[in-house]
């Protein structure tokens, strides 16, 4: 069974977003940017489906500038087996990077897609709902447990009441939530290995696809900054305030 | 309490533009190999450092290791993050790919090793002994000790220690009593050796002492001395643990840092005597031990950089934090606005930069001694390696013991409580100008065996070196101030050169009157040079348009702030070993 994983390389969730000065967009230079954490969580658990026995190939790819190389070594250093690289300067909206990933289904017959739920940069939480339409695959977002039982594949999701169990036909498009499991670190003759491993280079013409923009980005801006809290000296002074300035009870 | 997050960017800095991996690499042989690749491990091995090694670094303090009945156990959670280091192959880095090492370049070995003594030093050093008992196998034992032990102890599943000290035999390894007699295909080994470290643990299946001891037919002092592998388990014959050998720890030390690295006092062949096998040739032991030393001992200075890494990251997040200072309006402010307290901060920021780039250049030259193949080239380049060994361990460890006392006055009051963690470090890195050679020992290497020994032409060569990026600020009217600083230290080390060459030999105690001041001078001037150096490269980068302009608008600042603030110190030094060892030495031991 060949697992097919979709990765991102956004900014890393331990640097300070900075907005630019124009506010047209965050500001990326000389950032340090990383894997997307939902989707090392979907490589992760394509490498233990692999190392179950379950999967026997499993295949990342990534949309995106050559920079994004690194983030597909970093999941080739995580125990994937190839890349994919599918090369453009635009920053493609879900439905585009959708279209990209459904030609690279067709392409490479996957039984089991996995994504990461969203991408901590633009948060649409859509490319893996929106690949399930156009492939008319059987989705199970928000992914806390996945399993696989003969042509089928159960997978627990994190619903707002609890959680949900749906068994899948496959192939299956999985979408992963952070609880998932728990990423390994990256070992260090396994980041030696990743630089031998094939990577391909794509464009969107080679899969047919025209990236086109359907929304515009109007204005980015820094969120308020927090105003200093006040010591009140009793409980009714709380209670007043709560009700009388935030008006909140 | 802080936790620690790898300097990644200046790690990368003093690599790729103090040091130039990329050309390093290409010109020794290291195909493949890039800043790239170095980008990703030191990355990959941050996160390893912050996530596993550095929550374990205060418990392993506060918990410290126990003698039981099964041998010394160490802190609760140790094994487990052994076994993930050992699993993530980390152990391999620097080893020879024909043991299943990695190969790769020692300077990146050295960049690496700061995230594991940064984030546990007490944890650290387990591999780091390691490493030096791998050494010793690979470079003198025969092939089947090699094909026996190496494998497994690169790949971590066994750990190797060191047993050099004895109760009566310190820095004068050539009054070691142990004994070693010759008994069939092996020998067998009694004695006691004091200072092990991590000579006892449970986290792996084996543990694999390298002891010195002396044959029955030895000559008497240092050329009587042989090097012994001696396991604390004997393997079977299919190479797995089986006996356990006469090796025990009989008592572990209660020290003043690091305390969850055990410390123990081994004891050999007390009931049967203990099984050791022979490493090269006999009474060759401490010859031995003595090509490993450039290696360990800028290990150690390179301890320096990361313990004053973890208090500076420790003093500036309380710095940030701490709010203590009244606006007019009645907000209050942190102390970081406070100028004495940036003053400690950019002490320890710059120092810290400094060493950093100091101990890099140090491991780099470690790679250019091994691989040079032309001869004239490979006496140089060994000549300027065991000339920065000394600079690199005594220099880096005294400063570290200055930039985490700082680390601890910026938390006032509460650095001297335990739970804000700055004491820990401030301890932690007490250990580090004492062992692997005091810095009395570093700073007599310094001036007999680097220097006068040569007279004094490794340090003109280095000096030279020094010289050219003194020439290169100054032609920069931007950096015609620190020129001028570096080019008066730079003055001081070739006065202080010339001094002790004519000095030395008409006042027998002249060299080691000075030798801490000189070997001091020549590490602030060394990293005066580095901090040159980086300043010249940030600037080039910033004029280029490349890097993250905050970074190196940073370290032009902090390469200033060292001229200013720390450089002059070697003014001060010359002046003192200008005036000799008279007042040194005049006293009679009955004045004192």
């Amino acid at each position: 069974m060949k697992a097919l994983v979709a990765v991102k390389r956004v900014i890393d969730y331990n640097v300070k977003v900075r907005v630019k000065s124009d506010n047209t967009d965050v500001d990326l230079a000389n950032v340090k940017m990383a894997l997307n954490p939902f989707c090392e969580i979907a490589v992760e658990e394509a490498v233990r489906l692999k190392e179950a026995g379950t999967v026997s190939e499993v295949v990342v790819v990534s949309i995106g500038p050559k920079a994004c190389q690194e983030q597909i070594r970093t999941a080739l250093a995580l125990g994937a087996d190839r890349g994919i690289q599918i090369e453009t300067d635009e920053m493609p909206e879900s439905l585009g990077v959708a279209k990209l990933l459904a030609k690279v289904v067709e392409e490479e017959k996957p039984e089991l897609v996995i994504l990461g739920k969203q991408s901590i940069d633009s948060d649409n939480n859509q490319t893996g709902q929106m690949l399930g339409a156009l492939l008319d695959m059987p989705q199970g977002t928000f992914a806390s447990e996945v399993k696989v039982e003969g042509d089928k594949v159960n997978v627990t999701r994190e619903v707002d009441g609890g959680l949900q169990t749906v068994a899948l036909n496959l192939p299956a498009i999985v979408t992963t939530d952070l609880r998932l499991n728990e990423p390994r670190y990256a070992s260090l003759p396994n980041i030696m290995k990743a630089k031998k491993k094939p990577l391909d280079v794509k464009t969107p013409a080679d899969l047919g696809v025209e990236l086109k923009a359907h929304t515009r980005l109007l204005k980015v801006a820094p969120p308020a900054e927090r105003q200093a809290g006040i010591r009140v000296s009793s409980v009714d002074e709380l209670v007043d305030k709560l009700k009388n300035e935030a008006k909140v009870i | 309490m802080s936790e620690y997050k790898h300097p990644l960017t200046d790690a990368e800095f003093a690599l790729n533009e103090v040091v130039g991996f990329d050309a390093l690499c290409a010109e020794n042989g290291f195909d493949d190999i890039n800043s790239e690749l170095a980008s990703v491990i030191l990355t990959e091995a941050g996160k390893f450092g912050t996530g596993v090694l550095s929550p374990l670094n205060v418990i392993g303090d506060t918990q410290g290791v126990k003698l039981t009945e099964k041998g010394v156990e160490e802190t609760a959670g140790f094994k487990d993050a052994y076994q993930q280091f050992a699993e993530g192959g980390w152990n391999s880095l620097i080893a020879d790919e024909a043991y299943e090492g990695q190969g790769l370049p020692n300077v990146l070995g050295t960049a690496v090793n700061e995230i594991w003594q940064s984030a546990n030093m007490a944890f650290a050093l387990c591999p780091l002994l390691t490493q030096g008992a791998v050494e010793a196998i690979a470079h003198h034992g025969s092939d089947e000790l090699k094909q026996t032990y190496l494998p497994k102890m690169i790949s971590g599943e066994w750990t190797g220690t060191m047993n050099l000290t004895e109760p009566d035999a310190g820095t004068d390894l050539a009054a070691i009593k142990t004994k070693a007699v010759p008994n069939g295909d092996h020998y067998l080994i009694t004695g006691q050796k004091i200072f092990i470290t991590w000579g006892d643990h449970q986290m792996t299946d084996n543990t694999i002492h390298l002891v010195l001891a002396r044959l029955p037919d030895a000559p008497a002092g240092v050329k009587g001395i042989s090097l012994f592998v001696v396991p604390k388990f004997l393997l079977d014959e299919n190479g797995n643990p089986g006996a356990r050998n006469d090796a025990h720890c009989v008592s572990v030390e209660h020290k003043l840092g690091i305390h969850a690295s055990p410390t123990c006092v081994m004891s050999y062949g007390d009931n049967e005597g203990a099984v050791g096998y022979l490493v090269g040739e006999a009474h060759k032991g401490l010859a031995y031990m003595f090509t490993m030393m450039n290696c360990a001992r800028q290990a150690v200075g390179l301890q320096g950089v990361a313990i004053a890494e973890r208090s500076y990251q420790q003093a500036l997040e309380y710095a940030k934090d701490r709010l203590q200072g009244t606006k007019k309006d009645g907000s209050r402010f942190s102390i970081i606005k406070f100028p004495d307290v940036r003053r400690m901060l950019m002490q320890m920021k710059s120092g810290t930069e400094a060493m950093r780039a100091l101990a890099l250049v140090g491991g780099a030259a470690v790679d250019r001694a091994a691989r040079a193949t032309d001869e004239a080239v490979q006496r140089k380049e060994q000549a300027r390696l065991e000339l920065l060994t000394p600079i690199v361990k005594g220099w880096i460890t005294e400063l570290a013991q200055e930039l985490t006392y700082l680390g601890t006055q910026v938390n006032g009051g509460m650095g001297f409580i335990e739970e804000t963690g700055s004491a820990q470090h401030y301890r932690d890195a007490r250990i580090l100008t004492i062992y692997e050679g005091t810095t009395g020992i570093q700073a007599l290497d310094l001036v007999g065996r680097k220097t006068l020994l040569n007279k004094g032409e490794a340090l003109a060569d280095l000096l030279a070196e020094i010289e050219e990026t003194v020439v290169a600020l100054e032609g920069e009217a931007a950096f015609a101030e620190q020129g001028k600083a570096l080019r008066e230290a730079l003055n001081a080390g070739q006065e202080a050169r010339t001094w002790l060459l004519e000095n030395a030999e008409q006042d027998p105690a002249a060299a080691g009157a000075v030798s801490v001041h000189f070997m001091m001078l020549f590490g602030f001037l060394c990293g005066g040079w580095l901090m040159g150096k980086s300043a010249l490269r940030a600037q080039a980068l910033l004029d280029a348009g490349n890097g993250d302009p905050e970074y190196l608008k940073g370290k032009l600042v902090t390469a200033q702030f060292y001229s200013e603030h720390l450089l002059p110190r070697t003014k001060a030094s010359l002046d003192t070993i200008r005036k000799g060892s008279a007042s040194i030495m005049a006293l009679s031991e009955d004045q004192f």
